[in-house]
C-alpha cells in the first residue's frame, strides 16, 4: 500500500522501525502534490525544500538512535490562514498575496517543534468565508472524489490534501463548520475542538469568538494525536482556556456501552438529503449495536442559528478585516489619490465578493440604530442556543447528526445563491455558537460520495467525542476508502 | 457678556508609564527611532491577539481611586472602529459602556472656595501611532507612520460639565495633573503628549438648566492654550448668539499661532464608531480586596496633605496649597522639616525665594541644587545669629547657583554677621558724625530718619551688621 495513504500512527511505527525514512515519506507526499495538485488546487504555497530539510533533520535523529516522538517526520499541511514565519500567508486573498509574516502561529510553532514536516499552505475560501472553497482569491479546490464537485470549505485545501495523500494530516480552522464540512465532503476526519482548547495566536481572525483551529486526518487516532499536540493553554491568547488538557488518546479503544447518544430531531428532518440521512441512520445502528443508548434530542432554537451566526460572525469580521488597508503590508492600490481613495481602491480590489458582502453585512449590524435589533439580538439567540445544548447534554453524553445536509455539490451550483450556500453549514454552525467540540467522521457513501457524521460533546469533552468516533471507526471501514485519482 | 454662563467639561487622556504597552511586551519609552518599540501585536499584524498588561489595570485603578471613583466589579473592553493610518488595526481597543471607574470628583479652588467637579468616568484604552508629514498635512506628498506610541496605555478621564469659566477648566486640569503625579502612574507631560485635553464648551443664559449646543475643542497643548482656546471659543459662541445666530454642534481645532478655533468636522460628519465588545479579550472581574489593597497603597493626595500641613504645621491654607501642588515640592518641604523644625520659616523660604528662583529659570524642584538639609542649615545660621535674614538671601542665591553648603559660602565671602557691640558702635559714631542734618531731623521727631541712618551703617558694614543691634545702638546714642 502506498504510504501516502497511511495514517500517522502507522507511519510513525514504520519510521521508528526504519522501514521508511522521513525523507522518502516527504518525497512521496511532495510527488503527490506535484502530480495531482494541479487538478485539485489544494495548495497555495508548497514548501518542498523546507519540508525536505525538516524530514532530513528527523532522519538524522533516527539515525543517531534517538527515539523520535510521535508525529515527528509526519508530513503536515497548514491552512493558509495560520501565520508561518518567513513563509507567505495569504488567507486565500489577493489583499495578502505578498504577506510574509515575521512570526509563526502557536500551532505552527508546536508542529515544527515536534519535528513534523510542513509541506505547504493549503487553499481556502478567502479569509475562511465560504463552504465550497470557490471563494478562494486565487483558484478553487476540487473534490478528489469528483473533481467537478466542491471539496467543501473553508478548509477545503486541507481536507483535499489529506484525502488525496498530499499530506498525512492537516490543520484547519472552523468558524461555522469549516473543518467538519470539508472533512465530511472529502471523506476524512475533522475536528473542531471546544472554543479555547487550542490557541488562536497567529490564526488570522475571521470571527474571533467562533474561530477555532483543529486537525484534519485519515482516522480518529491521528485526530487524537494531533489534538494532543496542538491543544493547551497559551498566555498569548486571552480566550485560551487555562489548565492542562487530558491525553486524548486515552479515550480511544474505550467501550461505548451505556453511553447516551442524542439525535437532534431538528438535524434529521427536512433539508437533509435522504441519502445522507440514510447513511447516518445506518451509522447510528452501528453505534446502537455497540451498546450505546440512542434517543431523540431537541435543539429548539436551531432554526435561528444561521441568522444569528451571520450577524455575529460578520460583525466581528467587519472589524477584524478593517486592518487590510494597504498602509503597511499586503496589497495596496497602485494609483491612490489620497488616503481615503487608497483605502477604497485597495479594499475594493483586494477583497473578493463574499468577503465584501460579509464586511457590509457586519458593518450594518453594528451601526448606530441597528446594533440592538441585530447584533445584540443575535448574542441573545446565541445564549439560547447554548442553553439548548446544555439541556440536551443533561440527558445525553454526545449528540449525533449529519455533518452536512448534502454530499459534495457541483461547482458553481450555489455560487449565485449565498443563502443556499449558507444552509450547507446548518448542522455545524450551532456548535461554534455554543463553543462545544464537534467531529466529523466518514460514515459511508451516498451516490459514490462520502457522507460525514457529526458527533458533538460537552465543552472540553473532546475525549468522549473521540471515544464514540473511534468505536464507530473500528467497527466500520469507511475511512479506509480512498478516491481514485 | 455677563448675560451668558459658560459650561465646560473636559476629556483628558493620560499616558500611563508602565514599562510595557497595554496589550504586548513592547517598550513604552518616549522617543526612540521610528518603529523600534514595536512587535507584531502592537503593529496589528494578521493573526495577533491582545493580552491585557495587569500593571495597566492596576495603574488605572489607582487613577480611579485617586479621583474618588467607584471601581467597577465587572468591566470589559470594546472596539472603537474608525479608519486612520496611525491606527494599524483600524479599530482602537477602548472601553464603552462598562468603564473601569465612574462617579468620582475632584475639588478645585475657585476664588478661595472649594468647588467640586464631577468625574463621569475613567476608562482604559490604547494609544494610536504618529503620522509624520513633510511640511503640513494638507500639502505633504506622502506621510510616514511611526508606531512606537501605538498601544501605549492611556486612561481617559471624562469630567461632568461642571466648570463655569476657562479659569476653572485650567484649575481643574492643573489639579488633575497634580493628583495623577501624586499617584505616580504618569509623568503628565503636556509637551510630550502624555497629558492631553479636549474640551466640550457651550454657553447659556444664566439660571437656565438646559445646555446650549456644545462644540468640542481639540489640539490644546498647554494649560495656557487651554485657557486661551476656551476664552476664544466662549466669545465666539456668544458673538454668534448675540447676532441672532445658532451654534453648530461640531469638533473644532485650536490654532495656536492664529489664536482661533477652526471647524474640523460637523456632527453629520461624526464617526459611527460601531462599538462592540472585543471578542479577543475576556471581561474583567475585579476583585474587591485587590482594589482595597491598591487604595491602601495610595500615597497621601494633595488635598489630604494640604489639610495636614494646615493642622500640623499651622501654615496658612494658601501656602499649604502652593506647597502641595506637586508631590515633589511637598516632599522637599517635608525633607526640610526632617532637619529643621520651624515649618513656617521653611514654608516662607520655599514659597518665596526658592519658588521665585525656580520660576525665573523655568525649573522644577527635582532639579534644584539646594538640598533640603542645606536649606535647613542656612535657616539655622539665621537662628544662631551668624547671618542676617537679608544676608541669607544672598547666601541662598549662591546656594541655588552652585549647590554649595551655606557655611562655606558665609565663611568664604566673609558674610558673618557683626554682633560685636563695640565694632558696631564705632561705625554708628562715624555715620552720626557724617549726617548731622538727619540726626537733627530724628531728634525733631522724624522717625523715618532712623531708617536712613541704619541703612548707612548697613552699607558701611556691607550688610553684615546685626540690624537689631544697629537699631538699638543708634537709639541709645541719640537719646
Amino acid at each position: 500500500m502506498d504510504f501516502c495513504y497511511m495514517p500517522a500512527h502507522e507511519l510513525h511505527r514504520r519510521l521508528a522501525a526504519r522501514e521508511i525514512s522521513a525523507e522518502e515519506l516527504c518525497r512521496a507526499v511532495l510527488e503527490r502534490i506535484e502530480t495531482v495538485g494541479g487538478k485539485l488546487g489544494s495548495f497555495i504555497t508548497v514548501t518542498g525544500d523546507l519540508a525536505l530539510e525538516q524530514a532530513r533533520a528527523v532522519d538524522k535523529r533516527i539515525a543517531s538512535g534517538e527515539e523520535i516522538p510521535i508525529l515527528a517526520g509526519i508530513p503536515v499541511a497548514v491552512k493558509d490562514n495560520m501565520c508561518t514565519e518567513g513563509i507567505r500567508t495569504t488567507c486565500g486573498s489577493r489583499i495578502l498575496h505578498n504577506f510574509v509574516p515575521p512570526y509563526s502561529a502557536a500551532v505552527v510553532e508546536k508542529i515544527l517543534a515536534r519535528g513534523m514536516v510542513m509541506v505547504g499552505k493549503t487553499n481556502l475560501d478567502e479569509f475562511a468565508m465560504g463552504s465550497s472553497n470557490e471563494n478562494s482569491g486565487f483558484f478553487p479546490a476540487s473534490n478528489p472524489w469528483d473533481v467537478d464537485r466542491v471539496p467543501g470549505g473553508s478548509s477545503g485545501g486541507s481536507a483535499v490534501a489529506v484525502a488525496a495523500g498530499q499530506a498525512v494530516v492537516a490543520l484547519g480552522s472552523d468558524t461555522g463548520g469549516s473543518i467538519r464540512q470539508p472533512a465530511s465532503l472529502c471523506g476524512v476526519v475533522g475536528m473542531k475542538p471546544t472554543y479555547g482548547a487550542v490557541s488562536r495566536y497567529g490564526l488570522v481572525a475571521y470571527a474571533s469568538s467562533l474561530d477555532q483551529i483543529g486537525p484534519i486526518s485519515r482516522d480518529v487516532t491521528d485526530c487524537a494525536l494531533m489534538l494532543n499536540l496542538i491543544a493547551g493553554h497559551d498566555p498569548r491568547d486571552s480566550t485560551s482556556a487555562p489548565g492542562d488538557r487530558p491525553d486524548y488518546t486515552a479515550f480511544l479503544n474505550r467501550e461505548i456501552k451505556g453511553l447516551k447518544v442524542g439525535v437532534p430531531k431538528e438535524y434529521m428532518g427536512d433539508g437533509i438529503d435522504p441519502g445522507v440521512r440514510g447513511v447516518v441512520n445506518e451509522a447510528l445502528g452501528v453505534i446502537s449495536s455497540l451498546g450505546a443508548e440512542i434517543g431523540e434530542a431537541s435543539l429548539p432554537h436551531s432554526k435561528y442559528a444561521i441568522p444569528a451566526y451571520y450577524l455575529i460572525a460578520t460583525a466581528e469580521a467587519s472589524s477584524n478585516l478593517a486592518r487590510y488597508d494597504g498602509v503597511s503590508y499586503g496589497y495596496r492600490a497602485e494609483d491612490p489619490g489620497d488616503v481615503v481613495d487608497m483605502y477604497a481602491k485597495t479594499r475594493s480590489r483586494g477583497f473578493g465578493t463574499e468577503v465584501k458582502r460579509r464586511i457590509m453585512l457586519g458593518t450594518y449590524a453594528l451601526s448606530a440604530g441597528y446594533y440592538d435589533a441585530y447584533y445584540l439580538k443575535a448574542l441573545k439567540v446565541r445564549t439560547l442556543i447554548k442553553r439548548d445544548f446544555d439541556r440536551a447534554f443533561e440527558k445525553f453524553d454526545v449528540l449525533i447528526c449529519p455533518t452536512s445536509p448534502t454530499t459534495a455539490f457541483r461547482k458553481g451550483e450555489k455560487m449565485d445563491d449565498p443563502l443556499q450556500m449558507y444552509l450547507s453549514d446548518i448542522t455545524t454552525i450551532s456548535v461554534n455558537l455554543a463553543g462545544i467540540p464537534g467531529i466529523s467522521v466518514p460514515a459511508g457513501f451516498s451516490g459514490g460520495l462520502p457522507v460525514g457524521m457529526q458527533i458533538m460533546g460537552r465543552p472540553f469533552a473532546e475525549g468522549t467525542v473521540l471515544q464514540v468516533a473511534h468505536a464507530f471507526e473500528k467497527n466500520t471501514g469507511h475511512h479506509k476508502k480512498f478516491p481514485s485519482l | 457678556m455677563a448675560q451668558y454662563e459658560t459650561v465646560i467639561g473636559l476629556e483628558v487622556h493620560v499616558e500611563l508609564k508602565t514599562r510595557t504597552k497595554i496589550f504586548c511586551h513592547s517598550s513604552t519609552a518616549f522617543g526612540g527611532d521610528p518603529n523600534t518599540h514595536v512587535c507584531p501585536v502592537c503593529l496589528g499584524l494578521p493573526g495577533v491577539l491582545p493580552v491585557l498588561n495587569r500593571e495597566v489595570l492596576e495603574y488605572a485603578v489607582r487613577v480611579g481611586l485617586a479621583l474618588n471613583c467607584k471601581i467597577a466589579g465587572f468591566s470589559k473592553f470594546d472596539r472603537k472602529n474608525y479608519y486612520y493610518p496611525d491606527l494599524p488595526k483600524n479599530y482602537q481597543i477602548s472601553q464603552y459602556d462598562l468603564p473601569l471607574a465612574e462617579h468620582g470628583y475632584l475639588n478645585i479652588n475657585v476664588d478661595g472656595n472649594v468647588k467640586r467637579i464631577g468625574i463621569t468616568r475613567v476608562h482604559m484604552e490604547e494609544d494610536a501611532g504618529k503620522l509624520v508629514h513633510q511640511g503640513t498635512i494638507s500639502t505633504t506628498p506622502y506621510s510616514l507612520v511611526d508606531y512606537n506610541r501605538t498601544g501605549v496605555p492611556l486612561v481617559e478621564i471624562v469630567s461632568e460639565p461642571d466648570m463655569r469659566s476657562p479659569e476653572e477648566a485650567r484649575a481643574y486640569l492643573e489639579k488633575l495633573k497634580a493628583v495623577i503625579l501624586y499617584t505616580g502612574v504618569s509623568d503628565c507631560k503636556m509637551e510630550e503628549g502624555s497629558l492631553r485635553c479636549d474640551a466640550n464648551v457651550s454657553v447659556r443664559p444664566p439660571g437656565s438648566h438646559g445646555f446650549g449646543t456644545k462644540t468640542e475643542i481639540k489640539n490644546m497643548n498647554s494649560f495656557k492654550a487651554l485657557q486661551r482656546a476656551l476664552h476664544y471659543e466662549v466669545e465666539r459662541q456668544i458673538g454668534i448668539l448675540e447676532e441672532g445666530g445658532r451654534i453648530v454642534q461640531e469638533t473644532r481645532t485650536w490654532d495656536e499661532a492664529r489664536g482661533v478655533t477652526l471647524s474640523m468636522r460637523s456632527k453629520e460628519q461624526a464617526h459611527d464608531y460601531r462599538y462592540f465588545p472585543d471578542p479577543d479579550l475576556v471581561p474583567l472581574v475585579i476583585d474587591r480586596e485587590w482594589v482595597e489593597k491598591i487604595r491602601a497603597s495610595l500615597p497621601e493626595l494633595p488635598d489630604q496633605r494640604k489639610a495636614r500641613y494646615v493642622k500640623e504645621y499651622g501654615i496658612p491654607e494658601y501656602d499649604a496649597s502652593v506647597i502641595t501642588a506637586t508631590k515633589e515640592m511637598a516632599d522637599y518641604f517635608e525633607q526640610c522639616l526632617a532637619c529643621y523644625s520651624n515649618a513656617k520659616a521653611v514654608s516662607n523660604w520655599v514659597m518665596g525665594d526658592l519658588l521665585r528662583l525656580l520660576n525665573a529659570r523655568d525649573m522644577d524642584i527635582t532639579r534644584c541644587r539646594v538640598s533640603p538639609s542645606r536649606l535647613a542649615g542656612m535657616l539655622r545660621l539665621i537662628d544662631g545669629g551668624t547671618i542676617s535674614g537679608k544676608i541669607a538671601k544672598t547666601v541662598f542665591e549662591e546656594m541655588f547657583e552652585t549647590g554649595r553648603d551655606p557655611e562655606t559660602i558665609v565663611r568664604e565671602k566673609g558674610l558673618v554677621q557683626i554682633s560685636d557691640e563695640g565694632a558696631i558702635a564705632a561705625v554708628v559714631d562715624e555715620v552720626l558724625a557724617a549726617n548731622r542734618k538727619v540726626v537733627d531731623d530724628f531728634r525733631a521727631g522724624k522717625e523715618k530718619a532712623l531708617g536712613f541712618l541704619v541703612g548707612q551703617v548697613m552699607k558701611l558694614t556691607r550688610g553684615k551688621a546685626n540690624p537689631e543691634m544697629v537699631n538699638k545702638i543708634i537709639r541709645e546714642k541719640l537719646k
